[in-house]
Order: C-alpha cells, then structure tokens, then sequence
C-alpha cells in the first residue's frame, strides 16, 4: 500500500542556510509518525514546505499519490492536510465557538447568494456545521468554555483549541506543531489521549514534539533529523538503540547544546 | 440589541418627515444618510477584513458618474472615428449601472490589491482614488471636467394610483435614501453573520491559520471589496441624483476620511457602528452651523475625534455593549 504523505529527496536552503539538504521519508495511512530532532533540525520546516506556506529548493511532496509541491496552503488544505501552530494560534477576538466555526469552513459550501437570501441551503447547512461545532467541542473538553473569548482561555485549554481547529476540518492528515510544548504533565497526558482519539477516528498524525516520552509512547513511526538530514527511521524501541540518534539527541541529555551546534 | 429595537428605529425615521416637515433638517439628514451608507459599505472592508482602503471615495464617486451619465447619455469619440452614443436612460437603470460598475472596479481593485497588503494596499487604493479624479478632470468630452454634469434628473419612481413620479422633494429624497441605507445594512448584515463573513473575521484574526483551515484568502477579500463597491456605488448614484450636479470633487480624500471616521468611531467590525458614527459625524457639523464660528466647529470637530480615540479606541457601539450586563 502506497504511504498517504510521501516526501522525496526534499531540500530547502534559505538564503545560504541549508535548512533541510535531502529528506525522504513517508507517513503511512492511520499512523502516528512523529518527526524529531535538535532545534534547528528543520522539523518546522519540513512542517512549512508539506503545508505550502514555503518553497522546496529541490524535491517532491505527494499526497495519496498525488503531487503537491508548491501549491498554496489554502489548497492543500482542501486536498485533506490540516497543521496546528507550533506557538498557539487561535481566532484571538473570537469565542471558542466562532473559533470552531471558522475552523469548519472547509466542511460548508454556502456561497453568497445562499447568504443574502438565507435560503433553505444555506440555512440548513448552517445548523449542521453548529452541530458539528458543538460536537467538537465536546470531544475536546472544551464545550463549557464555547461562549468565552478564545485568548482568555488558560494556556492548556488554549493549546487544545489550537488541535481542535486543525482537526475539526476533519484532515486526511493532521501535522500537529510541537502541541505539548508548555504543558503540564497532567494536561500533555489530555494532550496525548486527544491524539489518540483523534488517530482512531482515522486522521493520519504526523507530529513534532520534544516531548520524549510522549513521542515513544504515541508514535508508530519515528523519523529523525539532524542537521537538516535524516539520520534514522523506525519504530520507539529502534529508534531508542539507534547508536546515531542516541549521540545526536537522546543519549546525552544535553540536546540544548546539540541545538545551537545544529543551527 | 433586541429584534424588534432596529426596526422601531427605522420606522421613527420613516415617520421624520411627516412629524418635522423641515426642509432644512431633511436635507442635512439626507446627506448624512448617503455618508452612512458610504460609512456601511466601507466597513465591510475595513471593519470585518481589517484592510483599510483610503481610496474608497472611488467607487462613490464612479458610482456618481455612472449614474449621471447614464441619465444624461453621451456621445463620445474613442480614437480610429468610432463614437460611442447612449441615449439618456431612467435613473433607476443608471442606479444599477452604477452598482455594477463600481463592483467591477471593486473586483478588480480587489484582484490587484490584495497580491500586496498593508501599507502597500492602501497607497494602492488612494492612488486609485486620484486617478480617477485626473481623468474626470481632463476628460471633458465624457465628463465635462471641472464644468461638471449638471442638470441631472431627479429618480423616479413608479407609484400606485399616481404613475411615475420624480422625486423632487426632500422628503422624497429623504425616504428613498433612507430605504437605500436599510438595505445596505442588511446585505452587509446578511454577508456578515454567515459563512462568508467568519471567513472574513478569520482572516483577520488570523491569517495563516485561516489559510491552514482552507480558507481562500484572495476569494474572500474580493467578495467583500466587490459588495463594498458596490454599496458604495449606490450611494453615489443617490448623491448624483439628490445633488444633481456632479463634479470631479466627489473623488476629493476628504470624503474618504469623513467615511473612515464615521466608521471608526461608531465601532469598526459591528454592523451599528458606521450608522452610531455616521449620524454623529454626518449631523454635528450642521447642527452647529447656526453656534458657532465655522473655524471653532472644525477646532471641536477635531477634539471631539481625539477624544473618541483616545478613550473609545474601539469606538462607540462595543463601549456601549459592554456597559450592558452580561447574562
């Protein structure tokens, strides 16, 4: 079975900086594959070029076979690829339950005349996105929170908002941007439960974390960068022995240090 | 605000005519009433996409053209012996002429602009703007340049038991733009408090996470930048036609900044602000007129903005909303 997302010999150079000099790697249909590495490895850039908001320098981005290099992120999103922020991002000014509705964008069709003329369509369609939005909601934990403005949230519940607006375009595949990061044990636990949901209502997840044991845990699939190239592929328990990935970033415990050589 | 609120509002203002048969205070309101719907369509943009167009007094003013040379006709040469002759048509036809026509310039400000935002989209419109106003100018065949169009008919409308009428008088005048004005708002409204209009705030809320969910940034900017043109059109249609006279000053900036500060301190992004600001702003002036010295007017004009500024940054109508208590 061909992989959903399949990256070939990607290479991204910004200005005279090599952020990624060749990287393949592939995510299988129904995984978690978590992508990991020192700061300054390319996750996130790897993260920009699958989502169309940068330019490959070389390379192929397919996506269920097809290919989606360069086009713009609006269109992938419609071809099923949904990202969350690595910093949280949600509609500030809004209330969660705008935020969720904005989210379902892609899941409604009605255009202006629908609009202007409130027809049965548009109406209908309507309160079907609300009922999904609610149902979101729900899912998340967020529901007791709809009527409050997304930026007064607590940074936890804003971190889940942020997941919960990549995922309730319901993506083929969700790219989740470091969603632990700032977390408290207690809440990347939540975190780590709602990427399992998620996985089981058949999203594809690929994942950057620093989280570690959250990343052995939840992952199928772990990819490893270094330094703009991959240093090894495989499952938590290889991954974990790999004597490379141990030197690069597990092993030392000092990946601070292996952060700034990186960058 | 309660359902039933608005329209009590509406029909208060229906009823100004017959209550206060001023002509005096119908004209101002009149005018003031174009402004608004200027100030209603010009928040689409600014208020709901946050992008702001100082160039907006373009599509007023195409749309005051339009309208008058519609009903004025014209017979104009285009180069290579070819002329190009309209027969004077009814003001209502010039009325949706001008809306068209200024939605197209909205589309295709929108399709051009929106490849550059911020400081460049708004130097982008105002020069829109003064271009404009170069060629009404000097194109006198078509426009008369500084001559103006004058002598342009009143609207007319087709009543029952009393056929078609023109509309010379300022009560006439007075409801027509006052219906303009209800519709505009609920376009604006209906666009607003639908999926188009969330697409809108998401965008500018947050752009890259709108692009993220899908969202198509250029589509839903130039669906905004046409149905504000095209509102704004309508009301220079209704100036040509309540003015008569149109001449290359309705492209003045000035006019631009009356709308943007009509919108921004009635409240930018809520669908009562323009209105809030727009009586305020449209009204004080002449209210004053009789009071004061025309100097110390502009001086308190300019004050009262300051202060609006400084301590209703967000202007009047959500400072009035969040006095009200939460449930």
């Amino acid at each position: 079975m061909s992989p959903l997302l399949r990256v070939e010999n990607l290479a991204v150079h910004i200005g005279g900086l090599v952020a990624i000099a060749d990287a393949s790697f592939s995510v299988p249909e129904g995984q978690v594959v978590s992508l990991i590495g020192p700061n300054g490895a390319g996750k996130t850039t790897a993260f920009n070029v699958i989502t169309g908001y940068m330019r490959p320098t070389a390379g192929r981005i397919l996506f269920d076979g097809a290919e989606i290099t360069g086009l713009s992120p609006d269109r992938i999103a419609e071809r099923g690829i949904v990202r969350s922020f690595q910093r949280t991002s949600v509609f500030t000014g809004c209330t969660v339950l705008e935020n969720a509705l904005m989210a379902l964008h892609r899941r409604g069709s009605a255009g202006l005349l629908g609009a202007l003329l409130r027809l049965p369509s548009a109406r209908r369609e309507e309160a079907r996105l609300r009922a999904e939005a609610w149902a979101m909601l729900e899912f998340v934990g967020l529901a007791g929170r709809a009527e409050t403005p997304a930026e007064v949230l607590a940074y936890g519940e804003q971190r889940r908002l942020g997941i919960a607006l990549a995922a309730i375009a319901s993506p083929r595949l969700l790219l989740l941007d470091e969603p632990a990061a700032g977390l408290n044990p207690s809440e990347t636990a939540e975190c780590m439960a709602l990427i399992r949901q998620l996985r089981d209502r058949g999203m594809t997840v690929l994942l950057v974390e620093h989280d570690m044991p959250m990343v052995m845990q939840i992952s199928d699939a772990i990819v490893v960068l270094n330094q703009g190239r991959i240093i090894a592929t495989g499952a938590p328990a290889e991954i974990r022995r790999h004597p490379e990935v141990i030197r690069a970033y597990l092993g030392s415990g000092e990946y601070q240090e292996a952060g700034h050589a990186a960058a | 605000m309660s359902k039933l609120l608005p329209w009590l509002f509406v029909a208060a203002l229906a009823l100004l005519p017959v209550a206060f048969p001023d002509p005096y205070l119908l004209a101002v309101l009149t005018s003031a009433g174009i402004f608004i719907i200027g100030a209603i369509s010009l928040n689409l943009l600014l208020g709901y996409t946050g992008q702001l167009s100082l160039g907006h007094v373009a599509f007023f003013g195409l749309g005051a053209y339009t309208s008058a040379l519609a009903a004025l006709g014209f017979d104009i040469g285009i180069g290579f012996g070819l002329r190009i002759t309209l027969a004077p048509q009814p003001a209502w036809l010039g009325f949706i002429a001008a809306i068209v026509v200024a939605g197209g310039f909205g589309w295709l400000l929108g399709r051009l602009a929106f490849r550059v935002r911020g400081a460049y989209f708004v130097i982008i419109t105002i020069c829109f703007a003064q271009v404009l106003r170069m060629v009404a100018l000097n194109w006198i065949e078509l426009t008369q340049g500084p001559m103006a169009l004058i002598s342009i008919p009143p609207f007319s409308l087709w009543l029952p038991g009393q056929g078609v009428v023109a509309l010379y008088s300022k009560a006439q005048n007075y409801w027509l733009v006052l219906a303009v004005a209800v519709v505009a708002f609920l376009v604006v409204r209906q666009v607003v408090e639908s999926r188009i209009g969330r697409a809108l705030v998401a965008l500018r809320s947050n752009e890259s996470l709108a692009r993220s969910v899908g969202i198509r940034v250029t589509h839903y900017l130039v669906i905004a930048a046409v149905i504000s043109a095209g509102i704004a059109g309508a009301a220079g249609s209704l100036f040509a036609h309540y003015v008569r006279i149109v001449d290359p000053d309705v492209f003045l900036f000035i006019y631009t900044v009356t709308m943007v500060i009509m919108v921004i301190t009635g409240g930018k992004g809520t669908l009562w602000g323009p209105v809030v600001g727009g009586l305020i702003f449209g009204l004080i002036p002449d209210l004053l007129r009789g009071h004061a010295a025309p100097e110390a007017q502009w001086v308190a004009y300019g004050v009262a903005m300051i202060l609006f500024v400084m301590f209703l940054p967000r202007g009047i109508v959500p400072a009035l909303a969040s006095l009200r208590p939460r449930p």
